[in-house]
């Protein structure tokens, strides 16, 4: 059989550039297939975005590829799509982020567009207003779907007064207020070379990755690229606050109840994500699934989840019920939390959960998505190239008073955010 | 062996696939069972799909909440799918830990309980799952066009099940329907991963073989008749946004026209991805994009097309613009549809489709789950070469072919459109 340790990604197989310009190239060779994963992420999330112009940071990322100097929207997604290849853009409230994929043999097309997606966009009007068209409808069944509305509510009742209480896709009235200009100079201040990081995964030598990076993007200067404002303190909740937003005609809600959790770099982060396995995840959907699921057939799904990012992350349980059955499910969901911090988890959980996220780490690491993903959260999170190689040791240090700290220092169920999307 | 696969057939009928693979220390296993929703008659359907939820509700030897403790502590991960022809279970572990995977389904294969008390924890489970389907438009509309293409074929509901048999299946319709088709001799097994086969082939062996061959499974047989004339019709429902499905009557993905047929699928409505675990690639050069979405009749426009035992359908789905009729979207649309069933399609357009396909097929062999998937998945239709020729036989279409074939299949009297209508607010 193959090696454990010689498929995990490590200092031996992955490598590192930090290109004049200030780009990171990270990448990591896997000739099982002739595919290849680009991957990054670069400064200009949505905590740049004014308040009347929510969605901005989204609409920027969404219009790079609607055409450039060179190309018009048609021609990038001609020669994207005729030969089997994909390339999107997002954002998120930090950074924005793209994505791609194709044939090894594409990879210079690939790159060639992505560079000129992100240096010479030219933000045609037409393509614009479709594009604005588009959002518009995405938020308008975002208007009616229990989950999203959920979450958006779980996260004005969270992070009230912060800037993450803000959804990244904005409000029909504020992206109705964006205009042309807007996109233009939002790509101008804050879309540049520094801070970004491109992982190459896939079969391509490294050399041969870099080299490829490094002519098309390695000339990329942007002298007006600003710094992304620092994140203001967050208020804690002082007590717990319910709320529900009414969806008429509903069969089903969503309900998800949590509270603040750890930034990905804090010593916690490991104890809270073990913590959270046994919570909410572990076998079918861990403690919160056997009692609201598996013990009283209330919900297909009920899960936890830990949202641990470059500030203050959540942690928050999620599940959709019968409207009749909110309170019942509320009610247990809470005693469970309860339970969490009064009683910690038993070593038996804590073994198990151990040996699930060391056994199971082969798995993630399976596709070149996958690792490109892995690459890119070291990059992000400062892990180090041997973080996955020292992952079984994080992990197996960990011990049930960890846990039970770690709960009692971010879950207290007086202080709850509670949402509900439904009838 | 050829290709590093074997094929064999167990004395009990089990119909083994394995494939070495050693890019990582990974083995995918998949046990596929014939049965799925169209083995379903009036006042059982869903029970297919809530059998295979029984399955992981335990076994004497695998206790229910032992199962999933036991797969999770090994750092596996599992699931399973129940389809209109089939269900799938599967587990991929580290290769070291996958003699686990093959214990369960050995087991389960016969000795699940169905205990009465899982199975009322169940039916609540399973009605809470059709709710959160209720909750989305497309459910509630593709739902409806199912019952209305399908009056005679038992494709006609949807996997879930009607509400009304959710609440009236005793736990003994579920375990008899789990007796008659759980059988050594109506199932498929397929292992793909880091192992050396002729171990891998005894171990199965010794876990499978001493299950007996059941009774051969009827399937229901009964033919959809041919549909002379269009149907409309049109569902309402919360919301703002308007849609409209077309769906037109496709031939089995054994008909050898099911390949020009993917081919304009691609360059209509850009490719289907049939792989379960590697996404497609987008379609905004794809002919119905064009018409439609830069024309600013819809939003979005998806066709799907998919690989079943009997005909079923393939659905265009269009998301209407805000400022436009769905009527409007549907001529559109319409014109389109003309246009390739006139003017011949252009070699390139079909190289073209061919490099998405070849495309596709390289995102899906990064990943063993997908292999092993492929393995089963296509004997549930057709049989392994069908997936192995698959893009040789594409490379075979030619332009009369597309031409043929969007003539036959893409006739507005053999549709059914559906239409999604939103109250906006408005009372029903």
């Amino acid at each position: 059989m193959t090696g454990k340790l010689k498929s995990l990604p490590g200092p031996d197989d992955i490598y590192r550039e930090v290109l004049p310009n200030g780009i990171t190239v990270i990448t990591r060779s896997n000739f099982n297939s002739p595919s290849v994963v680009v991957a990054g992420f670069f400064e200009a999330g949505a905590l740049l975005d004014p308040d009347e112009k929510l969605g901005l940071a989204e609409f920027t990322a969404s219009a790079l590829l609607r055409g450039t100097r060179k190309r018009s929207f048609d021609k990038i997604y001609n020669d994207l799509e005729s030969v089997g290849a994909s390339l999107g853009f997002s954002s998120g409230v930090h950074k924005s982020g793209f994505n791609g994929r194709s044939l090894a043999e594409d990879l210079p097309l690939l790159l060639g567009l992505l560079s000129e997606a992100l240096t010479v966009p030219s933000f045609p009007k037409a393509e614009i207003e479709r594009l604005r068209a588009q959002f518009l409808t995405g938020l308008a069944i975002r208007a009616e779907d229990t989950s999203d509305m959920a979450s958006m509510v779980f996260d004005q009742i969270l992070y009230k007064g912060h800037p993450y209480s803000r959804p990244e896709d904005g409000y029909p009235e504020t992206v109705q207020k964006i205009r042309c200009e807007d996109l233009v100079r939002f790509h101008r201040e804050h879309y540049g070379p520094r801070g970004m990081v491109i992982a190459v995964v896939g079969a391509v030598k490294p050399e041969e990755a870099v080299r490829q990076v490094r002519r098309a993007l390695g000339g990329w200067q942007v002298r007006s690229q600003k710094e992304t404002p620092e994140l203001p303190p967050l208020k804690l909740l002082k007590k717990t606050v319910s709320r529900h937003y009414r969806i008429a005609g509903k069969s089903q809600s969503d309900l998800i109840i949590g509270t603040n959790g750890p930034m990905r770099r804090d010593p916690e982060f490991m104890s809270a994500s073990i913590g959270n396995n046994i919570l909410g995840q572990f076998g079918m959907m861990g403690r919160i699934g056997d009692v609201v699921r598996e013990k009283s057939g209330l919900a297909y799904y009920a899960y936890s989840s830990l949202n641990a990012g470059l500030g203050p992350g959540s942690w928050e349980v999620n599940a959709g019920v019968s409207p009749q059955n909110v309170k019942k499910a509320s009610g247990l969901i809470v005693d469970e939390l309860k339970r969490f911090v009064q009683e910690g988890v038993t070593a038996g959980e804590l073994a198990d959960t151990q040996a699930n996220f060391i056994g199971r780490l082969p798995l993630s690491l399976e596709s070149n998505g996958g690792v490109a993903s892995a690459l890119l959260n070291i990059e992000r999170h400062d892990l180090g190239l041997d973080y996955y190689q020292r992952y079984e040791g994080l992990v197996s240090e960990v011990s049930s008073e960890d846990v039970l700290i770690t709960a009692r220092k971010f879950i207290d169920p007086e202080r709850l955010a509670i949402a509900v999307a439904g009838s | 062996m050829k290709n590093n696969l074997t094929r064999i057939a167990l004395s009990n009928g089990l119909k083994v696939l394995i494939k070495e693979i050693h890019s990582a220390p990974i083995t995918s296993s998949w046990l596929w069972y014939r049965v799925g929703s169209r083995d379903e008659v009036q006042g059982r359907t869903g029970v297919s799909h809530w059998v295979e939820h029984m399955q992981f509700k335990g076994t004497q030897q695998f206790p229910a909440n032992m199962l999933d403790k036991a797969i999770s502590r090994d750092g596996g991960t599992w699931n399973a799918f129940t389809y209109m022809d089939w269900t799938a279970y599967f587990e991929t572990m580290p290769s070291d830990k996958i003699d686990l995977a093959l214990r369960l389904e050995a087991d389960r294969m016969v000795n699940s309980r169905f205990a009465p008390e899982e199975v009322a924890s169940e039916r609540t489970v399973v009605i809470s799952e059709r709710e959160g389907n209720e909750n989305e438009p497309l459910f509630t509309l593709g739902e409806a066009i199912q019952q209305t293409a399908f009056r005679i074929h038992p494709y006609h509901h949807e996997v879930i099940g009607d509400m009304a048999d959710l609440r009236a299946l005793r736990r003994d319709d579920l375990y008899d329907h789990y007796r008659t088709f759980y059988v050594p001799n109506n199932a498929v097994m397929a292992v793909a991963g880091d192992f050396e086969t002729q171990s891998m082939l005894g171990r199965i062996r010794e876990l499978f073989e001493p299950i007996p061959a059941g009774r051969e499974p009827a399937r229901l047989s009964r033919p959809e008749p041919p549909q002379n004339g269009e149907v409309r019709l049109s569902v309402e429902g919360p919301g703002a946004t308007s849609y409209v499905q077309a769906c037109y009557r496709f031939p089995a993905a054994s008909h050898p026209d099911f390949f020009p047929l993917s081919v304009l699928d691609s360059l209509l409505a850009g490719p289907s991805n049939l792989n379960m675990f590697s996404g497609g690639i987008s379609n905004k050069t794809s002919r119905l994009y064009r018409a439609l979405v830069d024309k600013e009749y819809v939003v979005g426009v998806h066709g799907g097309a998919q690989a079943t035992v009997d005909p079923f359908m393939y659905t265009i789905t269009m998301t209407i613009h805000p400022k436009r009729k769905p009527e409007e979207a549907l001529a559109a649309l319409d014109r389109e549809l003309q246009r390739v069933r006139q003017e011949k399609v252009t070699k390139e357009e079909i190289r073209r489709a061919i490099k998405q396909a070849r495309a596709i097929f390289a995102y899906g062999s990064e990943n063993i789950t997908n292999q092993a998937f492929w393995l089963g998945y296509a004997e549930m239709f057709a049989d392994y070469n069908w997936f192995e020729t698959y893009l040789d036989r594409l490379a075979a279409v030619t332009v009369k072919d597309i031409q043929r074939v969007a003539n036959e299949y893409f006739r507005p009297q053999s549709r059914v459109v559906g239409t999604y209508v939103p109250l906006d607010g408005k009372a029903r």
